[in-house]
């Protein structure tokens, strides 16, 4: 077992050079000197040569790219040419709202996913087997900023009134605002891996309510998650969905499953112990692979939402041509995803005796 | 004994026909692939007839017409005098239905350009992955792997980023993107019979490494090809709408579906028709290509031969 999960996480530090060579590549190959890019058609020749010089553009490719790999080491992103601020801190204000949108779409999803999955299982080729998977079917084909769209104006318009309504906008009601949790604790202003962690834990509307013990802020803003987290997870839930069904059915019709009914088993206990947890395999990659999509989801929804993630600014440093941030963004983004593909690897370790004993 | 006797001569009897047809067979029974396919059909149509179905063309601007009015329908109690408009006005006085109709047109060509981009390039990478074994497929395979470290849409997003905005880059992006999924399905099938006595035994003929690939190995690789290749056009149509609707994508005054909601997607709540119909256009397109792409999926498998697919 700890054969494999060394392995495994050895596997990664390819994936991630890799990583850091294409993001390091793609604002290589920005069409033109990257400085008049930067600064501006019109920046004169010497502030040009002050700039290639300070980011190290004067130097060969491989001293720019190990320049640019230490410099990550030490956690500096750069700065955004934009409003100069370190990129580092716009990280730990935007990463959090993704994160939690994403790990709330994702919730959503596996729950209501499975628990749709083994209920068309269970009745197969029944009315509600084929609703479902009807159901399935137009879910993963809807674009996800339409869906969204389409929510807002159902929970936001049309049931107004109601106590169904939800708020179609922003990350908390006019009023409410989220104090830096080092203000609160009267921390000063720690720098370093300290200070950024802090500022992603002050920036999670969630986690900062819940750490200061301000349930209202907390509910305030899941109730403003509720609607993009529902878009976002739709089309997840719709693959989750059919992937639990064909995965129960296989494991439905083997032979250990007549041998426990066969012994007398309560069919429920068959279901959950036996069935349901070797079935849960290729659900767990499926709900792995669908963190990248529910990412994508998240940077489309927010820009709908007008939630302040990751997503949103960086679509506006892709208008604004603020290529440090597009880079700095990117990479994290990666990695994140690259560190749920290890999660998800680890926990076939847990589900399944084969792979652990290889 | 009998029964198994009736059911094998059944089986002979629907075996009857080469591969190929039987598959037809199978695909043109499948349920959803029928519906898929029917619907696909309807949409093709409108690609074709976009200009003889359209109203009006899709970038004029009309004259004494409301912004963002509501549709018009002479059927459905819109007063005989006003000139008819299915799906509404958009925000610059065109009309929406002319533009959604125009919207299928390019739909089909973006789907379909970038899957055909990105099963040429990643099937000539994975076939010579696979063919040529190791140190070459080690190196190509696992910078594809990095391709697929990001998150497929985000990737599309920086390569865009890199290029400028426009569709022209957003396919080229979406492209590339889809590159690995292809090169992965060819090496498969490659590795899959590279060994077999029939290659070896056309090897032993004398035929040359480029005929052994394309005439041998390669055409195994057709059939997940083509079911991958459907359902990949519909997630390249989903990726493009999406970066449209960025604004990353195609720029007005283009009929994109996903760049017109983009253009409209702060009326919502005043006009929700500018929104809902070219979302819903997507979906259908899209639903289509999984339909089908899930139909061909099991006809295409010679495994559930003789089975009754639903």
């Amino acid at each position: 077992m700890t054969q494999f999960l060394i392995r495994r996480l050895l596997l990664t530090f390819p994936v991630m050079v890799g990583i850091l060579l294409v993001t390091f590549i793609i604002t290589r190959l920005v069409p033109g000197n990257p400085c008049y890019v930067m600064l501006g058609e019109r920046a004169t020749v010497a502030a040009c040569d002050d700039f290639m010089h300070r980011y190290g553009l004067d130097k060969s490719i491989p001293e720019q790219f190990i320049r640019y790999v230490a410099n990550l080491m030490k956690g500096d992103f750069g700065e955004s040419i934009k409003d100069h601020r370190p990129i580092t801190t716009i990280i730990s204000e935007r990463l959090p709202m993704t994160m939690e949108l994403t790990i709330l779409a994702m919730l959503f999803a596996s729950t209501f996913g499975i628990l749709l999955g083994v209920i068309s299982a269970l009745n197969r080729n029944s009315f509600i087997d084929t609703l479902t998977m009807i159901g399935a079917n137009i879910g993963v084909s809807m674009p996800v900023f339409w869906l969204g769209l389409l929510l807002a104006y159902v929970f936001a318009l049309m049931l107004k009134g109601t106590p169904f309504v939800l708020p179609p906008s922003s990350r908390l009601t006019a009023g409410m605002s989220l104090a830096p949790l080092t203000k609160t604790w009267g921390l000063g202003t720690p720098t370093g891996i300290g200070g950024f962690l802090l500022g992603l834990m002050s920036h999670s509307a969630i986690l900062n309510g819940l750490l200061t013990a301000n349930f209202a802020l907390v509910g305030d803003a899941l109730r403003h998650l509720i609607l993009p987290a529902a878009a976002v997870g739709t089309i997840s839930l719709a693959v989750i969905a059919r992937m639990t069904r064909s995965s129960l059915l296989d494991v439905l019709g083997q032979d250990y499953i007549r041998t426990a009914r066969a012994k007398g088993l309560i069919y429920r206990l068959i279901i959950t112990r036996h069935a349901l947890r070797n079935a849960l395999i290729p659900i767990v990659t499926i709900i792995g692979i669908q963190t990248g999509g529910l990412l994508s989801g998240a940077v489309l929804t927010e820009t709908i939402f007008s939630l302040p993630g990751v997503g949103s600014r960086m679509v506006e440093a892709i208008l604004g041509r603020d290529y440090p941030v597009v880079q700095g963004f990117s990479v994290i983004i990666a990695l994140i995803f690259v560190f749920t593909n290890l999660i998800v690897d680890f926990s076939y370790a847990f589900l399944d005796p084969r792979i652990r004993l290889e | 004994m009998s029964e198994a006797v009736v059911q094998l001569q059944g089986e002979q009897i629907s075996a009857r026909g080469s591969l190929y047809t039987q598959s037809f067979r199978r695909l043109f029974r499948h349920r959803s692939a029928q519906l898929g396919m029917v619907m696909l059909g309807l949409l093709v149509l409108c690609a074709i007839f976009a200009k003889q179905i359209a109203p009006y063309d899709p970038r004029s601007v009309l004259k004494g017409v409301k912004r963002r009015d509501t549709p018009c329908i002479h059927l459905l109690g819109c007063p005989r005098d006003e000139p008819q408009h299915l799906m509404g006005i958009d925000g610059n006085s065109r009309d929406f239905f002319s533009r959604v109709l125009y919207g299928a047109r390019l739909s089909f060509q973006i789907g379909i350009s970038t899957i055909t981009f990105a099963i040429l390039v990643g099937g000539v990478l994975g076939a010579v992955a696979g063919f040529l074994g190791r140190p070459v497929d080690d190196m190509i395979m696992r910078s594809l792997d990095v391709l697929m470290a990001f998150p497929s849409l985000l990737l599309a997003i920086a390569i865009v980023a890199v290029l400028g905005p426009g569709l022209l880059n957003a396919l080229l992006a979406i492209a590339i993107i889809e590159i690995p999924i292809y090169a992965r399905v060819v090496r498969a099938s490659v590795l899959s019979v590279k060994e077999l006595d029939y290659v070896a035994a056309s090897r032993a003929l004398g035929a040359t490494k480029m005929r052994l690939l394309f005439t041998r190995i390669l055409p195994n690789a057709l059939t997940p090809l083509i079911v991958q290749g459907t359902l990949g056009i519909a997630t390249a149509i989903l990726s493009a709408a999406a970066l449209s609707f960025l604004g990353l994508g195609a720029q007005p005054p283009i009929p994109e579906w996903g760049l017109m909601m983009g253009e409209e997607r702060n009326s919502v709540f005043n006009a929700p028709h500018l929104v809902f119909f070219p979302g819903l256009a997507i979906m259908v397109t899209v639903l289509s290509f999984n339909l089908i792409g899930d139909g061909l999926r099991d006809a295409l498998d010679p495994r559930l031969s003789g089975q009754k697919v639903s």
